[in-house]
């Protein structure tokens, strides 16, 4: 079936079959990798992306569903000549990664979040990312710089 | 996982969407939301031949005020459900109980309908809705008909819904004020509830409905019935389990179901009282 999806700002028509799912098609089809699978099983996050500006978890929803939408990867956060999308700036700033393998949905899902809820607290911010699993940093440093984003 | 191939056609409205279900028989199934059927289909444990999308019939996705109850369309999802104004001033429970389902990510996408058709015990939103009393509109090639949630769910994942019919509204009487109270019990952030309990208390009578304690949502009539005949919280919560007939699972054995069913039901019978 055929599909078209605006990503990052770019039209693209492809012929999918029904099957295919978002995430698949996003990285294998578009070849934007940025978007991680974990765990598969809409559980972790990992593979969050915007669907005209809200998260969802790309391995859980088809490309056909997708058609028409609006489609933002981590890939388009940051601005053409490279600077980094102000939640990207305060994972960095913050160090709120370390293996970096969930930043991608993190970053995905906290702006989404911040859209919202413009000043979250501390635990709004922390129920707010509790579809992203990160095995990594106990998420301190992840809700620090999803607070300092917000201050921007 | 990718799931097993399936042919994909989209319905723009209710009566379309029931005549595709129609042509393709019994292996076609409706995708609301997705969020429900999608990994069951990754897993392979379903595998339907026709998938008839009715996630775009978008005037199927409102939440109306009619009078002594509210109108919510089949296909409104979570997130609406639970940032609605019109719920928060007439049935705060349920945009409360929305609000507990899954995560951000999952609000966005599934759909109270799809909820609901779905008929799984585990689920918040079929338990919420019974405590309340709703009543679902269903329509089919003949017709709508109106069930009462008391009577829509008969087993795990079963409800009284043909193949070709469509649920297109849920109708939630306002609570007037009532208590209320939604208790979820789970061990990690994100999880189904192992035991969950929607409740509301007003001068007009009481509802108490148990998340996950047997094959369907379960009305916890004894409750209401002690209630009414001037039992305290304590006493009409330890009725708590009588109606249900709860599984053991990892998480949980029927004891200690049975066990958290009656503390989270007193909890939720003081709450709504307070
Ligand atoms: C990670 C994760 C966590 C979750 N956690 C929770 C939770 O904590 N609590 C909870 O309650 N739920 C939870 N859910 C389930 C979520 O609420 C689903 O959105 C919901 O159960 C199904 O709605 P849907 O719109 O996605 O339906 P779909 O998955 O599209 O459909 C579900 C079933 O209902 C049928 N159907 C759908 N709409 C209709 C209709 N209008 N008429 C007739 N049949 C229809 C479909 O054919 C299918 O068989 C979770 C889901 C995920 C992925
Ligand atoms: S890969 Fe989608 S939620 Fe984990
Ligand atoms: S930084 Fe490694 S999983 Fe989060």
């Amino acid at each position: 079936m055929q599909i078209q999806v605006t990503v990052n700002g770019r039209k693209h028509t492809s012929e999918v079959e029904p099957r295919t799912l978002l995430v698949q098609y996003v990285r294998e089809v578009l070849e934007l990798t940025g978007t991680n699978i974990g765990c598969d099983t809409s559980s972790c996050g990992a593979c969050s992306l915007h669907i005209d500006g809200e998260a969802v978890k790309s391995c859980t929803v088809l490309a056909v569903q997708a058609d028409g939408a609006n489609i933002t990867t981590i890939e388009g956060m940051a601005t053409a000549d490279g600077t980094l999308h102000p939640m990207q700036q305060a994972f960095m700033e913050n160090h709120g990664l370390q293996c970096g393998y969930c930043t991608p949905g993190m970053v995905m899902a906290a702006t989404s979040l911040l859209k919202e809820i413009p000043n979250p607290t501390e635990e709004e911010v922390r129920i707010g990312l509790e579809g992203n699993l990160c095995r990594c940093t106990g998420y301190h440093n992840i809700v620090k710089a999803v607070l300092a984003a917000a201050g921007k | 996982m990718i799931p097993a191939a399936f042919d994909y056609v989209r319905a723009s409205s209710a009566a379309e969407a029931i005549s595709l279900i129609g042509q393709h028989g019994s292996d076609a199934k409706f995708l609301a939301g997705g969020h429900s059927l999608l990994p069951l289909m990754k897993l392979r444990l379903v595998a339907p031949s026709v998938l008839v999308d009715v996630g775009r019939i978008t005037d199927l996705s409102y939440i109306k005020d009619a009078g002594d109850h509210i109108a919510i369309g089949a296909m409104t999802r979570h997130m609406d459900v639970e940032k609605s104004a019109v719920l928060a001033q007439h049935a705060p429970l349920l945009a409360h109980a929305a609000g507990y389902v899954g995560d951000p990510q999952v609000r966005h996408r599934g759909t109270i309908g799809g909820s609901i058709a779905h008929a799984d015990p585990a689920s918040d939103l079929p338990a919420t809705t019974l405590a309340l009393g709703a009543t679902y509109v269903v329509q089919g090639p003949n017709g709508t008909r109106e069930i009462p949630a008391s009577s829509f769910f008969h087993g795990f994942l079963q409800s009284d819904l043909a193949e070709d019919e469509m649920l297109t509204e849920i109708r939630v009487p306002k609570m007037n004020g009532a208590g209320w109270s939604f208790q979820k019990f789970n061990r990690r952030a994100q999880d189904w509830a192992i035991v969950g309990v929607a409740a509301w208390r007003g001068s007009h009578g009481s509802g108490v409905a148990l998340v996950n304690m047997g094959q369907t949502p379960i009305l916890a009539s004894a409750v209401s019935k002690a209630l009414a005949g001037g039992a305290s919280i304590a006493d009409a919560a330890a009725l708590a389990a009588d109606d249900a007939e709860p599984s053991p699972d990892n998480n949980a054995s029927v004891e200690y179901r049975t066990h958290l069913a009656k503390v989270l039901v007193r909890r939720a019978l003081e709450q709504a009282s307070a």
